[in-house]
């Protein structure tokens, strides 16, 4: 019998095993976050030319294991247990096959200490990407793979979930849009994993000795199908959870589910097939399939971004005005609650992703404005534009709307909690945009020393992109702190926090179930269909209802239109024509 | 219970193929995987594999 409890403050439903799978993996997925912040932050050290802190081989370990540790681990962690809140709580359905998600978590588990392992012992730093024909430890491959199957077991018993919820009619009408969404996550991330085994079992028997040779352009274009792939599972993932916050701070609905969805139908086709923008200067691979990939099917993908950078915000607007803030364009907006981290996370995530990350990805995804950054610090600045503020900030906002509904603690320093977003916001923006800046100027992506000391053919940067790297490194240290504060406040409500319900211990705090007097086997009542008719027929009909939003996205529109043509510019200076 | 399967027929009939497919995670899956497969992964490494190899 399925044991289910209700949260008296949200009316969620929390299946027992399911219940206990997301706080394990959220909890996992913080103390990788933990383990990469403290890389990052002797990264930061080494790339700011004025301190320079550590050797060339301990700065490429440390940028190895950070790499690997936030691109992945603390992400994927982290998705496992969205897959699971939007399938079992957001359905008030039972998880399908508990013990297959606790098997896949202790693969997770267990192949990210393998890989992590094999980094510090020293003979595996090649980097996130681990182009052959650099050699790692076969456990650093191993444990790749290890993780990878975990992950897929995940995504699997997220997809057995929707077939219970299905069977059991847990909820009429189509599942709701953030469940939707995380499907779409879910769906990426059995392309990326598979992309990965075919691509990393293959490494793996090479590195043993089995295989004799991979090669090396081969090896570029399958794992980017994984390395970049799996960038796009957070994509689906965090705009998900920017309609979930959008729901439950401000009661937004969707301005058109129809439309939100066909979004989400356009990632389904397109958005893997960027993965091609990082062969761009390739040889050996065609101009037909590089501009198919990007300047097609990648824009189509882009597309749906910006509609869902639209009718989040729009939606947000539209609750806003029903409750009477409809002075000027913006009152919505200013009177938001700014204060509350749930929100400004998620707000600083969107603007940051459409801004920063968007803008600057388009321009990485253009055959030919893409090579005058290619392979320089502008490609870690957009990175971290989406990774990071885009995917990073949101699953904070969403761990702080969860501290106390999931894990029944009140949240501790809630004065600190209001400054975190803006902190690491600051600091992870100056980041991005620093090193854009910097690529933008040549300054090289991986090399330790940017000044190349000693090198027979050394290269004198201009002294702005010393300066420009300095900047970025102040950044990164505020990002740092913020990332810090971040983790104390969480981890210190999970311990410290005033309990919300008396079955919630510290043991509770990291997975181990409530009593069975915290559930009831009393099914929950059918969730019933939302009422997308209505609301939709509400939109639409008085043309502009949402005109802060509109405006908010000609700016988009035009920084974007202004940014790309400034790069041409650049690009005709690369080469003049006589 | 006969009034329940009488409700689910006729919200069935309501809804449009258009839904229906996109109701369908498993259709999805397939879609978002053949897709990437053969634009990505199955062209890309033909690309690759037929690059002639140079003499020794």
């Amino acid at each position: 019998m399925a044991l289910f409890r209700q949260c008296p403050d949200t009316g969620l439903f929390f299946h027992k095993e399911a219940e206990n799978l997301m706080k394990a993996n959220a909890v996992a997925g913080v103390v990788c976050l933990l383990i990469a912040g403290t890389l990052a932050l002797l990264v930061v050290l080494t790339r700011w030319p004025a301190v320079h802190l550590l050797p060339a081989d301990t700065f490429y370990m440390v940028l190895t294991a950070h790499g690997i540790c936030a691109l992945i681990f603390w992400v994927i962690l982290f998705e496992i247990a969205i897959l699971y809140f939007a399938g079992s709580t957001l359905l008030r359905s039972r998880l399908a096959t508990p013990r297959w998600a606790c098997a896949g978590f202790v693969l997770m588990v267990v192949g990210a200490i393998m890989t992590l392992a094999a980094v510090f012992g020293g003979n595996s730093s090649v980097m996130m990407t681990s182009y052959v024909p650099m050699r790692a430890d076969p456990s650093f491959y191993l444990g790749l793979i290890l993780f990878a199957v975990g992950a897929l077991i995940g995504c699997f018993v997220y997809l057995g979930t929707l077939v219970v919820a299905k069977n059991e009619k847990t909820y009429e009408g189509s599942v709701p849009l953030v469940t939707f969404g995380a499907t779409v996550a879910a769906i990426i991330a059995v392309f990326t994993i598979a992309s990965g085994a075919e691509i990393l079992i293959p490494t793996y028997l090479w590195s043993i000795g089995y295989i004799s040779h991979i090669d090396p352009a081969m090896y570029r274009v399958i794992w980017w199908a994984l390395g970049h792939s799996s960038q796009q599972i957070n994509v689906a993932a965090h705009v998900a959870v920017w309609y979930l916050i959008a729901g439950v701070v401000f009661g937004a609905r969707p301005m058109s589910e129809k439309v939100s969805r066909a979004a989400y139908l356009l990632y389904i086709f397109f958005l893997q097939l960027a993965s091609a923008h990082h062969l761009m200067t390739d040889p050996g691979i065609s101009s037909e399939w590089k501009i198919f990939n990007t300047s097609y099917a990648m824009y189509l993908a882009v597309l749906a971004s910006m509609i869902h950078g639209l009718t989040v915000p729009g939606a947000i607007e539209v609750a806003q005005r029903k409750k009477g803030l409809t002075n000027g364009a913006f009152e919505w907006l200013r009177k938001a609650p700014w204060g509350n981290p749930v929100f400004s996370g998620m707000f600083i995530s969107l603007v940051g992703f459409g801004f920063l990350g968007g803008i600057s990805g388009v321009v990485m995804g253009t055959e030919q404005i893409s090579i005058i950054i290619h392979n320089t610090i502008y490609v870690p600045g957009h990175f971290h534009a989406t990774v990071v503020i885009g995917t990073t900030m949101a699953w904070m906002a969403l761990t702080f709307l969860l501290i106390p509904v999931l894990f029944r603690r009140k949240m501790i320093l809630p004065q600190f909690a209001k400054l975190q977003p803006y902190i690491f916001g600051l600091g992870m923006s100056m980041v991005a945009v620093f090193h854009m800046a910097a690529g933008t100027l040549g300054v090289a992506r991986r090399h330790w020393d940017m000044g190349f000391a000693g090198n027979p053919l050394g290269f004198e940067y201009p002294a702005t992109a010393y300066l420009l790297m300095g900047i970025a490194g102040i950044g990164g240290v505020i990002a740092v702190t913020g990332g810090a504060l971040f983790v104390i406040i969480t981890v210190g409500s999970l311990i410290f926090g005033e309990k919300l319900q008396p079955e919630a211990g510290l043991l509770q705090s990291f997975g181990v179930p409530l009593a069975d007097s915290a559930y009831s086997d009393e099914k929950p009542a059918r969730l019933p269909m939302a009422p997308a008719e209505a609301v939709e027929a509400d939109h639409g009909e008085a043309g502009f209802e949402a005109p802060g939003t509109f405006i908010l996205a000609m700016v988009l529109l035009v920084s974007f239109v202004i940014y790309y043509f400034i790069n041409w510019k650049y690009l005709s200076e690369v080469w003049g024509l006589a | 219970m006969a009034d329940d399967n009488n409700t689910d027929e006729r919200d069935d009939e309501k809804i449009s193929p258009w839904q229906q497919i996109i109701d369908n995670p498993f259709l999805l899956l397939f879609i978002g995987v053949a897709m990437p497969t053969v634009f990505y992964t199955l062209w890309g490494v033909m690309e690759v594999a037929t690059i002639p190899i140079a003499p020794y």
